[in-house]
């Protein structure tokens, strides 16, 4: 028996202001066009909840660009999800925050996903990005949403995490979030750029070990570390087609959001339900169970413990999905992981150009890999 | 690391906005949401948390559990236990 999905994340434009390098977007984003309308997301999200989803997220690119965003937030919460914006802040208003309340939104993440130069700028108080989240922030506050802070880690801002929890126990957020980048989409192209060093990131653990212990249960800190330094894989999405069902902006249905890169086909919801989508679609099995493994992992005895870890992750390094995820120490490509980390810290800081997430270098990407 | 709480039975408890408390058809179970996570609660703390509305006391909310559940022997130990975990967890709070 196939659980039900428990997440429907509504990936609704990959339109975005922003230009993040450390993005998870694909790098097709300038090829995908036509993005679902308000009708086909009130059928999506009213059949994924009849399977028993609970948590709605509504992400992108930037969701506050679709103009339809408070009339579908009134009609996830109506259909008893509990429904999380992720957005950067950027076009959030008061009058927004406050409307987005009335139609029912439960939670409001605001990701610092903006560029380093940004995030020194919250840091040290100063320019407009700063005034704008603080203003939300406190607009967030004051209407007694939940609020959870977001911010991408990675080796250019590893080390200013203190600064970074300081300023989220000064906003009052309920939960912040460390998230060092996972290498999908854009930031795969930024690697060497953004990998961490091993000691930065034991920093930074026992920084946040200390905030831990000061805050406890009032800001509740999750801190995610990039799996390359791990000598096992993470349980990718807690299993293939086991809990999470993403919805891309043209309507493709996905197991996970940077999944899209996998040689399957994967359907499309305008031609199909959900509910045909999760539990009959050839790709959404692909990968259900064990019996697509490969060894080392089919007669491994941590098998059921990480599933063999991520799909995406053993198709971009090794070129075969069914391979164990090369993070494995057991994998016959965990070099191809150690290479990264090496060749990340012989690159000196900020001499890697960075591949900002726009429309220009998307095109290129694509011409270059045709 | 949590911030221990001692309990006063004139105190009303209610859930703290920050979560919602819902039946799901899905799970049979009623469930606390919250951003991005759920928690499943199995029946009698689903009961006990049913009756958190920030007008009852604790003192009241275990004379109700007695009335229904007349033979549950360590109920007031139980319910007290259970409410003391929901604070210091922060599902509840009040006044
Ligand atoms: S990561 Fe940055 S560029 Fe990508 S969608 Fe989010 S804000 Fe936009
Ligand atoms: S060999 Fe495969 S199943 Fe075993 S620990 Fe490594 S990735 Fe997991």
């Amino acid at each position: 028996m196939t659980n039900p999905p428990f997440w429907l994340l509504a990936e609704l434009t990959y339109r975005c202001p922003l230009q993040c390098p450390y993005c998870s977007n694909p790098i097709e984003i300038a090829q995908i066009d036509k993005e679902l309308d308000t009708e086909t997301w009130v059928r999506v999200m009213t059949e994924a909840r009849g399977l028993g989803a609970v948590q709605l997220g509504f992400s992108g690119g930037e969701p506050l660009v679709r103009e339809d965003l408070t009339d579908l937030v009134a009609e996830g919460r109506r259909l008893g999800y509990y429904t999380n914006l992720i957005t950067s802040g950027i076009g959030l208003n008061a009058d927004k925050v406050a409307a987005l309340k009335q139609a029912g939104l439960d939670h409001i993440q605001v990701s610092f996903q903006a560029s380093t130069e940004e995030l020194n700028d919250l840091i040290a108080g100063s320019g407009k990005a700063f005034a704008q989240k603080v203003a939300m922030a406190k607009e967030i506050k004051r209407l007694g949403y939940p609020m959870v802070l977001n911010f991408v880690l990675h080796r250019q801002n590893i080390e200013q995490v203190a600064q970074i929890l300081q300023l989220a126990a000064e906003l009052q957020a309920d939960y912040v979030e460390l998230a060092n980048t996972q290498y999908y989409g854009w930031a795969f192209h930024n690697r060497a750029a953004l990998l961490p060093s091993l000691q930065q990131l034991l920093d930074a653990e026992v920084v946040v070990q200390a905030y831990r212990e000061k805050f406890g249960e009032r800001m509740k800190i999750i801190f995610v570390v990039p799996d390359y330094y791990e000598n096992r894989p993470k349980r990718c999405m807690n299993g293939w087609g086991n809990i999470f069902l993403t919805v891309a902006p043209d309507g493709t249905a996905l197991p996970c959001h940077s999944a899209r890169q996998l040689p399957l086909e994967f359907p499309n919801v305008r031609d199909w339900n959900i509910g045909h989508i999760w539990r009959d679609s050839p790709s959404f099995n692909a990968f259900r169970g064990d019996s697509w493994m490969r060894e080392p992992c089919r007669t491994c005895a941590e098998k059921d413990k990480d599933l063999g870890g991520c799909r995406c992750q053993a198709f971009m390094l090794t070129g075969d999905p069914t391979n164990a995820d090369p993070v494995c120490a057991k994998s016959p490509h965990r070099q191809l992981i150690n290479d990264a980390i090496e060749q990340a810290q012989q690159v000196a800081e900020n001499t890697q150009p960075l591949r900002f997430r726009n429309w220009r270098n998307s095109k290129e990407l694509i011409a270059s890999s045709e | 690391m949590t911030d221990s709480v001692s309990l006063k039975l004139g105190w009303s408890p209610r859930i703290n906005p920050h979560f919602r408390l819902q039946w799901e058809e899905a799970q049979q179970a009623k469930v606390l949401l919250y951003p991005e996570g759920m928690i499943k609660l199995n029946s009698s703390s689903g009961e006990i948390l049913s009756l958190c509305d920030g007008d009852t006391t604790i003192q009241d909310i275990i004379d109700e559990l007695k009335r229904i559940f007349p033979k549950e022997e360590t109920l007031e130990q139980d319910v007290l236990e259970f409410l003391s975990v929901a604070f210091e967890r922060r599902w509840l709070i009040h006044d």
